[in-house]
């Protein structure tokens, strides 16, 4: 499969100065990852990992305090673009009509005072030359091959279900087939019933317009559901990278090991425990690997140098001194 | 459920809160929590979950219990006082230290511009709980309670902790006053899924070895499965299943709570979703108006589902709120 | 203090306005030590433009302007600052009280307030120097200023207590065993302060403003310098039209100075104080 995006040695600090006070927070710290076309690939992290800053940085929406220290972003679609130096025109080209981008709680991204059907109208219009009844049209026929009832194009956005509300949002935002999607945690915030919908809806359409979904989320189970390769992000460092299956039935770093131990089973009452410490602040990060301080196998390498991460085979790749030395 | 009476700590009997919504000249009238009932027994602690989605009426049912809502009908007895009838004389002498709330957001529960531990000092001060020189070394127990000390959090904000720090020290400032009743609203949704089981574990431990009972109020059906000992699961305010979370969540007898069991993420490539979800369009089909509330969206609907409201069936120690166990004895 | 400290450092906007209240302040405190009293007319040659023994000039009155000055502004000071302090308490008390405990009581006082605010403000002050006429002395006047200007604040400060008492952290508040005066002071009102102190100079600034109109206009005591009287006294005698600048300049540039002084503080200060701000310099987590 040919890469579709692909990221290099990314560094993306926000730089803040308030009354004398410096912050550097390294959000985004050296960060290389390639996005192969058709996949799923699952950006997996917690709170304060880096991944919303990573997310904005793929897509190219930089703004201060963040700023970019380093590294290189760039879009191969029929043309190469280098994502950090987009000009406007080119940005206005591409977004939405090659790349595509699902926000958190979407649901609140539609005009309460629009009926959908011209919701969808007053959308495709701005990137194509069609009247009212063609966009109609376009629009039923996605909305029907999508699954989703066609009643909804004569609805207000407030008189649907929340769950109906956050499909036509992600209906909107792939209506013009983009290649890449980003969505931002689709399913946060969304209960059980209606999160299952939004993820099959997104595989659906993945799958059908053949395009690149790149899916931020902190929930594993919606990785493991939806994803092809999962990235797991730490401290604003990439730690791990693999398929799916060998990210849940073996896990290299200690990390994801324990996160992986740490998700309760629907099924399994037996006593989970959870990672020791906390997670570091951006602003001043541990010396060498981020997580040793938490790590039960650190060794004095680890307080010291920062691992590179290692491809131990197949694709699965590893920032661990642990891992990486077995291997050698 | 089945009702032991005098002896259970917290007694739910058809609980109902109505909202009435006024839009200019028109009122609509939301039934949030529906002749909910349910109960916590008192003769050993337990953790009861009710769990729910969004507008089930959990959250509605927890403010009730906590005295911030005025039940529309409906009795809750706390060690069989009448809350409704309570003085505030006795609600602050009384109530308050038996009965302690954890709320879902780490970072609203304490105002960003005071210091943390100030409100443990607080809430020791306010109910007398020691005497003066022995405060500090009284927080500091707590807060070794929960996994952490005052020396690591004295003179911190709320936002310089990570959030399943700060929710500890909402865990145990709820265990200052020594109360035998914990209710938890969403107390993980906001934490990191890795800190998580410190939180719940946490609440198993109190409840084996300081007997505190956690109503335990959540979604997030894994960790009710993990934490509980029994569930309520509620649809639009009704209590449509209830009994031990291993029989109801294992072998789910309410289509509803099996169609959430199908539903639930689970963390293993292996096992992923089949089939298709049926979600409602309209807001105005979630629920029907008349009937099971269920059979707009109930795959094994029937006639009598569409008519009549079902009453609350006793299949296998566990109440059911469905025609198809219409046989079995409704309680 | 600290806050102060860094103000003064890092903020453009406060360092410019804190000098100038300073230089305000000077001028209000060198009025102790004039020469001249301040009721005293012909104790200096008349309607002389500004020399070396009269910095600002004289006035018609034979007052030394810069002298008067002084006292100008200390009386001014002193009646918009008095006003402010009753206005602002009541309000801040009134608000916070009928917001919190809402239901009937709230609705109640509200109506109240509603009727106030209805009040039409400088007629009624016109009408009331009026009829008082030279019986108004400043401290009266400064009363009166307070009580007219509750309305309006304290409906700000309901709203505020409206929206904080919702907040989670007011239950958990409750549930620590805090009464109602204590959660008022201690959980809300830091929330209050940044506010409160943009609000206070905006009723400041409209006490002063008010009292140079009714000045201006002649209607309050006229024997004892305030900078309206100042500008009431140049244009009885006709100051503008025999160009004699110097007498009106000095009270309408220091009146200038006395609302940018007020303003850039109070605007550097409260977006200091402002919690999302502060979160900012505190060691924070992203």
């Amino acid at each position: 499969m040919s890469i579709i995006a692909e990221a290099k040695h990314l560094k993306a600090y926000y730089i803040t100065q308030s009354y004398g006070i410096e912050r550097t927070v390294k959000a985004v710290d050296d960060i290389s990852i390639e996005i192969k076309e058709k996949e799923v690939l699952g950006i997996a992290g917690e709170s304060g990992c880096g991944k919303s800053t990573l997310l904005k940085v793929l897509l190219g929406t930089i703004d201060p305090p963040l700023k970019i220290v380093d590294g290189t972003m760039q879009y191969e679609f029929e043309e190469s673009y280098n994502v950090l130096s987009m000009s406007k025109d080119e940005i206005k080209q591409i977004r939405w009509t090659q790349v595509s981008y699902i926000p958190q709680g979407s649901m609140h991204v539609l005009n309460p005072v629009r009926k959908i059907r011209d919701i969808f109208h007053d959308f495709i219009a701005t990137h194509q030359n069609l009247n009212k009844s063609e966009t109609t049209k376009l629009s039923q026929d996605y909305l029907q091959k999508l699954g989703l009832s066609g009643q909804v194009m004569n609805a207000y956005p407030h008189q649907l279900s929340g769950g109906m509300r956050q499909r036509v949002t992600i209906a909107l935002a792939t209506i013009l087939s983009p290649k890449l999607v980003f969505a931002d945690e689709p399913t946060t915030a969304l209960d059980v019933l209606v999160q299952r919908g939004v993820v099959q809806l997104l595989k659906e359409i993945q799958q059908r317009e053949g395009s690149t979904l790149v899916l931020v989320s902190h929930d594993m189970g919606v990785h493991a559901n939806l994803a092809d390769r999962i990235a797991i992000l730490y401290a604003g460092k990439l730690v791990e990278e693999a398929e799916t299956q060998s990210i849940f039935k073996n896990p290299l770093h200690p990390y994801t090991q324990y996160l992986i131990e740490s998700l309760p089973r629907l099924d399994d009452k037996t006593e989970r425990s959870s990672i020791p410490g906390r997670p570091p602040a951006l602003d001043n990060p541990p010396e060498g690997c981020r997580f040793h301080p938490r790590c039960p196998h650190a060794m004095d390498v680890c307080t010291k140098e920062v691992p590179p991460l290692v491809d131990i085979g197949e694709g699965h790749k590893t920032a661990c001194f642990l891992v990486s030395e077995e291997k050698t | 459920m089945i009702h032991s009476t005098d002896e259970n700590l917290l007694d739910i009997a058809n609980l109902t809160k109505v909202f009435t919504l006024r839009q200019g000249f028109s009122t609509t009238k939301l039934v949030a929590v529906d002749k909910a009932s349910f109960f916590l027994k008192a003769t050993q602690p337990e953790i009861v979950a009710l769990a729910g989605e969004s507008g089930s009426g959990k959250t509605t049912v927890a403010q009730m219990i906590l005295g911030l809502t005025e039940p529309t009908s409906g009795i809750i007895r706390y060690k069989s006082k009448d809350l409704t009838k309570l003085t505030r004389q006795e609600k602050r002498s009384w109530f308050l230290k038996e009965v302690q709330p954890i709320f879902q957001n780490p970072f609203a529960t304490f105002s960003p511009l005071k210091r943390i531990e100030t409100y443990l000092f607080e809430t020791a001060f306010n109910y007398n709980v020691v005497e003066k020189e022995n405060v500090n070394q009284y927080v500091d127990d707590i807060l070794g309670l929960v996994g952490l000390s005052l020396a690591e959090i004295s003179g911190r904000y709320p936002n310089e902790l990570s959030g399943g720090q700060a929710q500890r020290v909402s865990v145990a400032r709820a265990l200052i006053t020594a109360p035998s009743l914990l209710v938890a609203d969403e107390p993980v949704s906001m934490v990191d899924a890795s800190l998580r089981m410190s939180i719940v574990n946490l609440f198993r431990q109190l409840k084996d070895e300081k007997a505190v009972s956690v109503l335990y109020i959540t979604h997030d059906l894994a960790t009710a499965y993990y934490a509980a000992d029994r569930i309520a699961i509620m649809l639009g305010g009704w209590i449509v299943e209830s009994g031990s979370v291993e029989k109801v969540l294992g072998q789910p007898l309410h289509p509803y709570t099996q169609n959430l069991k199908q539903s639930i993420p689970d963390p293993d490539p292996d096992r992923k979703w089949e089939g298709q979800v049926n979600l409602a369009v309209l807001e105005t089909d979630e629920f029907t108006n008349m009937g099971c509330k269920y059979a707009s969206r109930c795959p094994e609907v029937m006639e009598i589902c569409k008519q009549k409201i079902p009453t609350d069936f006793l299949v296998e120690n566990r109440t059911v709120k469905c025609f198809l166990y219409e046989d079995n004895n409704p309680t | 203090m600290k806050i102060i400290k860094d103000l003064f450092k890092y903020h453009l906007s406060f360092r410019f306005g804190a000098i100038i209240l300073l230089l305000i302040f000077l001028l209000a405190t060198l009025s102790f030590f004039s020469p001249y009293e301040a009721a005293k007319r012909r104790v200096v040659p008349k309607n002389e433009a500004p020399s070396f023994d009269h910095i600002f000039g004289t006035t018609s009155l034979g007052q030394d302007v810069f002298w008067i000055l002084t006292f100008a502004i200390r009386n001014t000071l002193i009646i918009a600052g008095l006003a402010v302090l009753i206005g602002r308490s009541i309000a801040v008390i009134l608000g916070s009280f009928s917001g919190y405990v809402g239901g009937t009581t709230d609705r109640i006082l509200q109506s109240i307030v509603d009727s106030f605010i209805v009040i039409p403000r400088l007629p009624l002050l016109i009408l009331i120097s009026f009829v008082l006429k030279g019986e108004l002395n400043f401290l009266h006047l400064a009363l009166i200023l307070g009580f007219l200007d509750i309305a309006w604040p304290s409906k700000r400060y309901r709203s505020q207590i409206l929206s904080l008492r919702e907040q989670e952290f007011t239950y958990t508040a409750v549930f620590s065993g805090m009464n109602t005066f204590k959660i008022i002071l201690k959980e809300h009102f830091p929330f209050f302060i940044p506010y409160l102190l943009a609000d206070a100079v905006s009723g400041f600034l409209w006490a002063i403003g008010i009292e140079i109109t009714l000045a201006v206009l002649g209607l309050c005591d006229l024997t004892t310098p305030t900078i309206g009287t100042m500008i009431y006294w140049g244009n009885y005698y006709q100051a503008l039209l025999m160009q004699r600048l110097w007498v009106l300049a000095a009270p309408v540039i220091t009146s200038i100075f006395i609302v940018v002084g007020f303003y850039l503080i109070s605007t550097s200060l409260s977006e200091y104080l402002d919690p999302r701000t502060r979160l900012k310099r505190l060691g924070t987590r992203e």
